[in-house]
């Protein structure tokens, strides 16, 4: 029980993340991927008439109760799994942000962004509501997201799958060195 | 009902999800400031296993628990793989998310992503709307 309340190093964690590959297969020739409920919810509460949301979202329901699964999963693992405490960061990064502006280390996200009270600012808007957005957007452009294209599309050989990772990467760097600098003092 | 298999894989991969911290917005700031390996081991490994499983099944034609041949898609390449992946990027760096750990943090309370996944489920409306103007 100590060990599990522990957080989890990358080594124990990768592979047994890999682990979900096989089984989805095995149970039943699905592929992993998350961003797909996204475009199923689409289907199911507004299709709009949109030919991008006319199928039978009813056969891809077994995602959905993957994605219930993970909300589940997330619960236990913090009330039931975990000991109480702050991450232990890369002093270097902690530096930086509070150089760039953050000032709540304590939770999963910086609170002083991330909150309900900090939705009607401009900051708050951009990090959840913009961000959010560009998630899904992006997501469904690319057509997968990180489960989709870099775990699954790489393990199974596929290039387009390692062009589209390169792609997440690429955004996820412009983002992080060039443009959040500024969206954090907003 | 047959579902419930795939509800009890999905609560076990959210428990790794957040045991493993790649959940939090500060874990991905790492990843992108490259000051820590904890994010590159976490999804190399994970590609690592998921190839090895993957090349065992083909080599030794390992079927489903329903006895059907395994059958993976293949990815066509477009050019909304590029696109939509460089402004997924943007969104992952910003809100420290994708759609998996989205789910896993409203799992363990933190509610305030719910804001954040409606988003993403609007994002995805909005390119359903104009998906026949966009290049691809």
């Amino acid at each position: 029980m100590e060990i599990i309340n522990q957080p989890w190093p990358w080594y124990i964690a990768g592979p047994l993340i890999g682990l979900v590959v096989p089984a989805l297969l095995l149970l039943g020739n699905k592929t992993f991927g998350i961003s797909s409920t996204l475009r199923h919810i689409c289907a199911a509460c507004v299709p709009a008439n949109i030919s991008f949301f006319k199928y039978d979202w009813n056969k891809e329901s077994w995602n959905l109760f993957f994605a219930a699964g993970i909300i589940i999963g997330g619960f236990i693992a913090t009330y039931f799994l975990s000991v109480q405490g702050p991450i232990n960061l890369n002093p270097h990064t902690v530096a930086s942000l509070q150089q760039q502006g953050v000032k709540d280390f304590s939770g999963l996200l910086p609170g002083d962004i991330f909150s309900f009270n900090k939705l009607l600012t401009l900051r708050g808007f951009v990090f959840m509501v913009v961000g959010g957005f560009l998630i899904g957007f992006g997501t469904r452009y690319a057509g997968g997201c990180t489960s989709g294209h870099a775990i699954m599309g790489i393990s199974s050989l596929q290039w387009p799958s390692l062009v589209t990772t390169c792609c997440f990467m690429i955004g996820g760097f412009v983002m992080t060195w060039f443009i959040l600098p500024y969206l954090l003092r907003l | 009902m047959n579902n419930i298999k795939f509800l009890i894989i999905g609560m076990l991969f959210g428990i790794i999800l957040v045991k493993s911290e790649v959940i939090s917005w500060f874990r991905i700031q790492e990843m992108f400031r490259l000051q820590s390996f904890h994010m590159y081991g976490v999804i190399g490994s994970a590609i690592l296993v998921g190839m090895i499983s993957i090349l065992l099944i083909k080599r030794f034609q390992i079927g489903t628990i329903h006895r059907e041949s395994i059958v993976i898609p293949d990815k066509k390449f477009h050019w909304g793989n590029v696109y939509g992946g460089l402004i997924f990027g943007l969104g992952w760096a910003i809100t420290g998310a994708c759609p998996g750990p989205l789910f896993a943090q409203i799992g363990g309370g933190t509610l305030v992503t719910l804001v954040t996944l409606f988003s993403a489920i609007a994002g995805t409306w909005i390119y359903g709307f104009l998906r026949e103007k966009l290049p691809h």
